[in-house]
């Protein structure tokens, strides 16, 4: 099943991912596809790790992507893309938001938060894309659509035509909010490695 | 490789696709209690009124209770629960497995394998061999909603409830599902009176009995022609028998190979396996889970692998099924990429501005033990506030004092229990505490909503899932009618108060009964308050706040002590225990 495209998100409960998620399978059926998602509802969802995962292809059988087969892994937070790393394939794009949200494990002194992130990103990923997706969202008009900014950039590593993540976002979306979110995703589809 | 997608089909989750097959099938009772991973089956049954009436009842024996009484009635039903809510209706389902459905039933049960959101790990297919009756399991959304029609049909033609199973992964995935009208049938709704047929007392139940095998018998030979079961015929030198999601990893690990799929697992359609071994060389069951399948197929003499290769703990993904086919076939594991290990962990905690932390606080100034309970505060029991000991199942948070009391525990002993447990199953264990003459303290955080399983109406809440305004039962006076003579109402977010009602009740030696009351913020939508900040001119870096777990409380070597604003509920429980007064409402700095 080597022709289906894995995608990974991950981030913090209460961060998007299910809209980004939603996103992304919207125009992967726009543009045609058979399209499996899954994503962590319940107990995770309250302030700790979460990952969506999106298949689409001619046919999708497992809804889970395998390890090391990911072609992209969008992260909204910095070390949420080391924990997910591995799901990345050797020559995946990782999209990273460089937004840093503290664990309470950290506050309560029980383990560092790595001050060498970026670097490890760096080294983990030899195709990222690291950038400030929350300024780019307040730039779009509202810090809340960075998870679409997240989108738009994960968006250049696949190759579904801007016409299908347009219209996936007006189906996504409340209406009084697609104009931002159509912002907030070019911002990121718009960014180079 | 682009295909073109019918107009007619719709992403959904099996969830939703589940509730579609309801609608499509004219099911105009659905019942059930939350839990993840099957909540939101009823969620989206309830997007269906008028046409199905739907709710939530207190717990799920009484769910399943009153769908039956519908079914009698002549309604085609659904109940709707996760895999531990079957324990709870597990009394009523045995013995109407005798009674026999009128109206279709269906029992729509989600398990939780890898345990996401679960405090155990148990297959409910066993179920269906206890109760004798049909299970049918899914494996992906279109077939959510064709299987539940055909389960429906099977219920009504043979008089007998059937188990629909769903796991996480089934559930919460979303995949394209075909869309159909509604086919209502032509439904007589009027009881008839049938006492032989409604009553199992030993007289009549003994027939029912023997109904029961000859029942199953037609089932068996229905599952062997049923649509829901089928052989796909590739390479024969591999034949995989299969059922559920597990049957989507096979087909992406086991490409090649030829497939038996299940969807109607039990009675198991023995005819089918004994074709499908003669069809292939050697057989390997895949099952997600205990070995249900593959003992049955070993019972029918028919040699295969199964659970000495797959694993039979935790969920299978199509990378641990990939290490299987490895072992297998004699064949080193397959390298997968090393995962990283040495990252500050992420567990879910209470939300900022959460009203349970301010009970949790109060609790951790007292050396006793607190006899915990299911919701989210459970999540009380993470460090910092360490403030639970003891967790089994909803409602045991109540009835569990009383033993540790009458055992002869030197600590004093609270219980800790929320609205919506309390209501499931918390009010027979404060019954005993009073009958039997316990001293517990039961605390009830009623936070007015279901907060763990995504916020859902119970009976202490002014809504219900049809959306009417309804009676909200008060706890206060439920406990005062079984006899409890201490009953008290606190704000969790008045730290002195909530401390000093504790410190008094713990010294009286008869039950007391305290509800800490504040709404879910995450609930209502909006913070407590205004966002607080620290004063870094007054903070000394004791760190006592950090003590409260706040996730808006951020202490990181980059950037100290602070509160995040984005973050931050303005509970003020921070700034009632800063003791120098440094954090203060406001940006004063
Ligand atoms: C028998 C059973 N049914 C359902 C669940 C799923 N479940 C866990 S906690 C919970 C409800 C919690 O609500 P509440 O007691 O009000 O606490 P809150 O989450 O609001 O703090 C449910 C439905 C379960 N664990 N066991
Ligand atoms: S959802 Fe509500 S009850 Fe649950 S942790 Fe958050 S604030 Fe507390
Ligand atoms: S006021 Fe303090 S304890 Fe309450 S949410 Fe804000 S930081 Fe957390």
């Amino acid at each position: 099943m080597s022709s289906v495209v894995n995608i990974v998100l991950a981030g913090v409960g209460g961060q998007g991912i299910l809209l980004a998620s939603e996103i992304v399978a919207r125009a992967a059926m726009a543009a045609g596809f058979e399209v499996k998602t899954n994503e962590v509802h319940g107990m995770a969802q309250r302030g700790g790790s979460v990952i969506a995962q999106i298949r689409y292809g001619a046919e999708v059988n497992s809804p889970l992507v395998a390890t090391g087969s990911a072609q992209v892994l969008g992260s909204l937070e910095r070390i949420e893309a080391l924990r997910f790393a591995d799901f990345l394939a050797p020559d995946g794009l990782a999209v990273v938001s460089n937004q840093m949200v503290v664990p309470v494990t950290v506050s309560s002194g029980s383990a560092p938060y790595p001050a060498d992130a970026e670097e490890r990103l760096r080294k983990a990923f030899p195709r990222l894309l690291y950038f400030d997706a929350v300024a780019l969202a307040t730039a779009a008009g509202n810090v809340r659509a960075s998870n679409v900014v997240v989108v738009g950039a994960l968006a250049t590593g696949l190759k579904l035509p801007l016409e299908s993540w347009q219209a996936a976002i007006r189906e996504a979306v409340k209406p009084k909010y697609v104009e931002l979110n159509l912002k907030a995703f070019e911002l990121g589809w718009t960014l180079k490695a | 490789m682009s295909v073109t997608v019918q107009s007619k089909k719709e992403l959904m989750t099996g969830n939703e696709a589940i509730a579609r097959g309801a609608f499509e099938a004219g099911v105009t009772v659905a019942t059930g209690y939350p839990g993840t991973p099957s909540t939101e089956i009823l969620e989206a049954v309830a997007t269906y009124k008028p046409d199905i009436y739907s709710e939530w009842s207190p717990n799920e024996k009484v769910a399943l209770e009153v769908a039956v009484g519908a079914s009698l009635a002549g309604a085609r039903c659904i109940v709707t629960m996760k895999h531990v809510g079957l324990n709870v209706a597990a009394d009523p389902l045995l013995t109407f497995a005798y009674v026999g459905a009128v109206g279709g039933l269906v029992v729509c049960v989600a398990d939780d394998p890898g345990m996401h959101s679960s405090q155990n790990e148990q297959d409910t297919r066993h179920y269906a061999r206890l109760a004798k009756i049909p299970i049918f399991e899914p494996s992906d959304s279109q077939e959510a909603k064709e299987y539940l029609k055909i389960a429906l049909e099977v219920s009504e033609q043979l008089q007998t409830p059937v188990i629909f199973r769903s796991t996480t992964r089934v559930s919460h995935s979303r995949s394209l599902v075909r869309i159909e009208e509604p086919r209502r049938p032509a439904r007589k709704i009027g009881f008839e009176k049938n006492p032989p047929r409604f009553v199992p007392i030993p007289l009549w139940g003994r027939v029912m009995r023997r109904n029961v095998e000859e029942r199953l018998a037609k089932l068996k030979a229905a599952a062997d022609k049923s649509p829901a079961n089928r052989i796909e015929m590739r390479d024969s030198h591999l034949g995989i028998i299969t059922s559920s999601i597990a049957y989507q990893y096979v087909r992406e690990v086991f490409p090649e190979a030829s497939v038996l799929k299940l969807g109607w697992a039990y009675p198991f359609p023995d005819e089918l396996i004994r074709q499908f071994a003669g069809q292939v060389k050697k057989i390997l069951v895949v099952e997600e889970l205990d070995d249900f399948l593959e003992e049955h197929v070993k019972a029918l003499g028919i040699a295969c692998d199964g659970k000495n290769f797959v694993p039979g703990i935790g969920e299978l993904s199509p990378t641990r099924l990939q290490a299987a086919r490895a072992k297998y076939e004699g064949k080193p594991e397959p390298a997968v990429p090393a995962a990283v290990t040495d990252l500050p962990s992420r567990p879910p905690v209470l939300c900022a501005g959460c009203p349970h932390r301010g009970i949790f606080y109060a609790l951790a100034q007292f050396d006793v033990v607190v006899t915990g309970d299911i919701g989210c505060y459970s999540l009380g029991v993470f460090p910092p506030l360490n403030r639970m000991d003891t967790i089994l199942c909803m409602g045991a948070g109540v009835s569990m004092p009383q033993g540790f009391e009458k055992a002869g525990e030197p600590k004093k002993v609270v219980g800790i229990v929320g609205d919506s447990t309390f209501f499931h199953s918390g009010i027979t264990g404060l019954i005993n505490i009073v009958h039997n003459k316990g001293v517990s303290k039961i605390i009830v955080v009623d936070n007015r909503i279901t907060a763990m399983t995504g916020h859902q109406d119970n009976p202490g809440t002014e809504f219900n899932l049809m959306g009417e305004v309804t009676p909200s039962v008060s706890i206060e006076a439920i406990a005062s009618a079984c006899g409890v003579k201490r009953v008290f109402t606190v704000n969790p977010y008045d730290v002195q108060s909530t401390t000093q009602l504790l410190r008094e009740e713990l010294e009286i030696k008869e039950p007391s009964l305290i509800v800490s009351r504040a709404v879910c913020p995450l609930h209502e939508g909006k913070p407590v308050g205004p966002p607080l900040t620290i004063n870094t001119d007054q903070c000394q870096n004791c760190e006592q706040c950090l003590s409260l777990g706040c996730p808006a409380l951020e202490k990181e070597a980059s950037q100290g002590l602070r509160i995040n604003d984005s973050l931050c509920g303005g509970c003020g429980l921070c700034e009632q225990i800063c003791p120098f007064e440094a954090i203060q409402k406001g940006n004063s700095k």
